[in-house]
């Protein structure tokens, strides 16, 4: 992190806070990912990791602090230099830059799986019918699904639901792709072939991803720096072998040997 | 006597019984009775095609409009639901009918409109306006996830709702979009009233001018029913197709 500057940060949280009623779930939280680089976040249950990435993807705002997301300010707009809310406008280019995949996949159930992925890339950047399409297929045989573009996501395993989704998020061509847990809600047998895509999704250069995961396995694989979140701050980071095999933090002792249970 | 204007046929006491003789008479009036019904009921088919296609926008838009965040657009639709829902159809129709051209006439335009616009407005209004609520409940009904998708992909509002949300309300409003198009239809008969020459217009000018009320009235009854039957299998048809991208197919 030390011979990064300034334009180096894709993703830079300064001071941020969020609560919801009295119940802080970020407390001026700091935090910066590099572009190109691939981060997991790893913590408790209600620690406030979806809420990092939803707050980024503009579903949930902010009390407090400043993010900066490609070096603009996501929740806010400089006007005669001082930062005021942001306006709706500002906010539908803010998300450009990213895209995101759901632990409930949230596929548009009444669109086949060639239009829930040609859909937002005609309508929201006007591309042709033909261009849409086209961009689809290079997604769809990324995640090898292909030949089912014309079944509605009902039809379609849990697996191959994700995988759509994770087409559907490329075919926007975002900088920065955010995972919430996406193979929490797959059955065991499925989750390996969705954590292949994101696989080779993270040996992409130019690709951020930040991935919320309790596969710690596969965060150790694919990881630049894995983040230990705990009660609405980072308790710990470091390079995967650093924080699985000798964390320094108890907090993250503990949470990692409640882990080892399971494997 | 039931044969009314056919009395004078009766006379023929040689016949063994009336019951043999009555049926095929039955069958001429019915034959009779039918051939000027069905022009009527022509009238009442468009009536409620058009009344139902012009409803069913209203509905679209008023239920939209009905779960804005927009406070001036909510509260219009919201207004004019209610204000359709709360007064009669049958009163809705005179005012357009009568009062209307009255109040354009103070003015000085002419607002008298012909009763098949006047009739199809109507009841497009009433039915549009209970519509309405059918559909504002079954976008309400669409998992909050999904606007979070559509907002992750960078659809804008007014794309999220007309592409993404109520396409997928749509199988949810189904059942009670079918029981409201068969309302309009038995709601046509109304129009009648205003001149419009419908199937129950057409019934009651053939009741008067020949006192048979017991067949007239009975054919009447089968001819709603028949087009009744009609409009529901129409309304399956289409919630079939609403729904094929359900896992089970159907609600
Ligand atoms: N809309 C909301 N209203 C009130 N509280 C909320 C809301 N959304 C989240 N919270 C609370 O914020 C905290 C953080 O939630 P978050 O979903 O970010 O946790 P998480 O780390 O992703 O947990 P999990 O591993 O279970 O997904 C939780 O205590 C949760 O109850
Ligand atoms: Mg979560």
């Amino acid at each position: 992190m030390s011979e990064s500057n300034q334009s180096d940060k894709i993703i830079e949280f300064q001071n941020v806070t969020k609560s919801y009623g009295d119940h802080v779930v970020l407390d001026a939280l700091d935090f910066s990912v590099r572009r190109g680089e691939k981060v997991t976040i790893i913590g408790p249950s209600g620690s406030g990791k979806s809420t990092v990435l939803r707050i980024l993807m503009t579903l949930e705002d902010i009390q407090d602090g400043v993010i900066h997301v490609a070096g603009k300010p996501l929740w806010h707009e400089e006007k005669n230099g001082q930062l005021m809310p942001a306006s709706e406008a500002h906010l539908r280019m803010m998300r450009k830059e990213m895209g995101m995949v759901f632990q409930q996949f949230n596929l548009f159930p009444h669109m086949t799986v060639m239009r829930n992925v040609t859909e937002a890339p005609r309508q929201v950047l006007g591309l042709s019918r033909d261009k849409a399409k086209k961009r689809a297929l290079k997604y769809l045989d990324l995640v090898g699904m292909t030949e089912h573009a014309d079944k509605f996501p009902s039809q379609l395993s849990g697996g191959q639901q994700q995988r759509v989704g994770i087409a559907r998020a490329l075919a926007m061509h975002p900088n920065i792709l955010l995972f919430d847990e996406p193979t929490s809600a797959l059955d065991p047998e499925l989750v390996g072939e969705v954590l292949q895509v994101i696989e080779h999704l993270a040996s992409q250069h130019d690709l951020t991803i930040l991935l919320v995961t309790h596969e710690m396995q596969f965060a150790r694989q694919i990881s630049d720096r894995v983040c230990f979140f705990d009660q609405g701050k980072f308790v710990e980071e470091g390079r995967p072998e650093e924080i699985f095999t000798e964390p320094r933090e108890e907090r993250t002792k503990a949470f990692l040997s409640s882990f080892l249970g399971d494997h | 006597m039931k044969t009314g204007r056919y009395a004078g046929s009766t006379q023929q006491q040689a016949r063994p019984g009336p019951s043999s003789e009555l049926l095929p008479i039955l069958i001429m009036d019915i034959l009779t009775y039918s051939g000027h019904l069905l022009s009527g009921a022509w009238i009442t088919v468009q009536l409620t095609l058009y009344s139902s296609v012009l409803g069913l926008f209203f509905a679209f838009v008023l239920g939209v409009g009905r779960v804005s965040d927009n406070p001036f657009v909510h509260g219009l639709s919201a207004g004019i639901i209610e204000f359709f829902r709360g007064t009669s159809l049958l009163v809705q129709l005179f005012w357009l009918y009568f009062a209307l051209p009255m109040i354009g006439q103070t003015l000085g335009y002419d607002w008298r409109f012909p009763p098949m616009l006047v009739g199809t407005l109507a009841l497009a209004l009433n039915i549009g306006a209970y519509a309405a609520e059918v559909v504002r409940g079954a976008i309400q009904a669409v998992a909050p996830e999904q606007y979070e998708a559509a907002k992750a992909l960078d659809f804008s509002p007014r794309q999220t709702m007309w592409r993404i949300i109520v396409p997928q309300a749509v199988p949810e409003m189904m059942p009670s979009l079918g029981n409201l198009a068969i309302q309009n239809l038995k709601d046509t008969a109304l129009v009648s009233l205003i001149s419009l020459a419908d199937l129950a217009y057409k019934a009651e000018q053939l009741r008067n001018f020949t006192q048979d009320s017991t067949t007239i009235y009975s054919l009447l009854l089968l001819m709603y029913f028949g087009m009744a039957l009609v409009v529901a299998g129409l309304m399956k048809l289409a919630e079939r197709y609403a729904c094929r991208w359900r896992a089970g197919g159907s609600v």
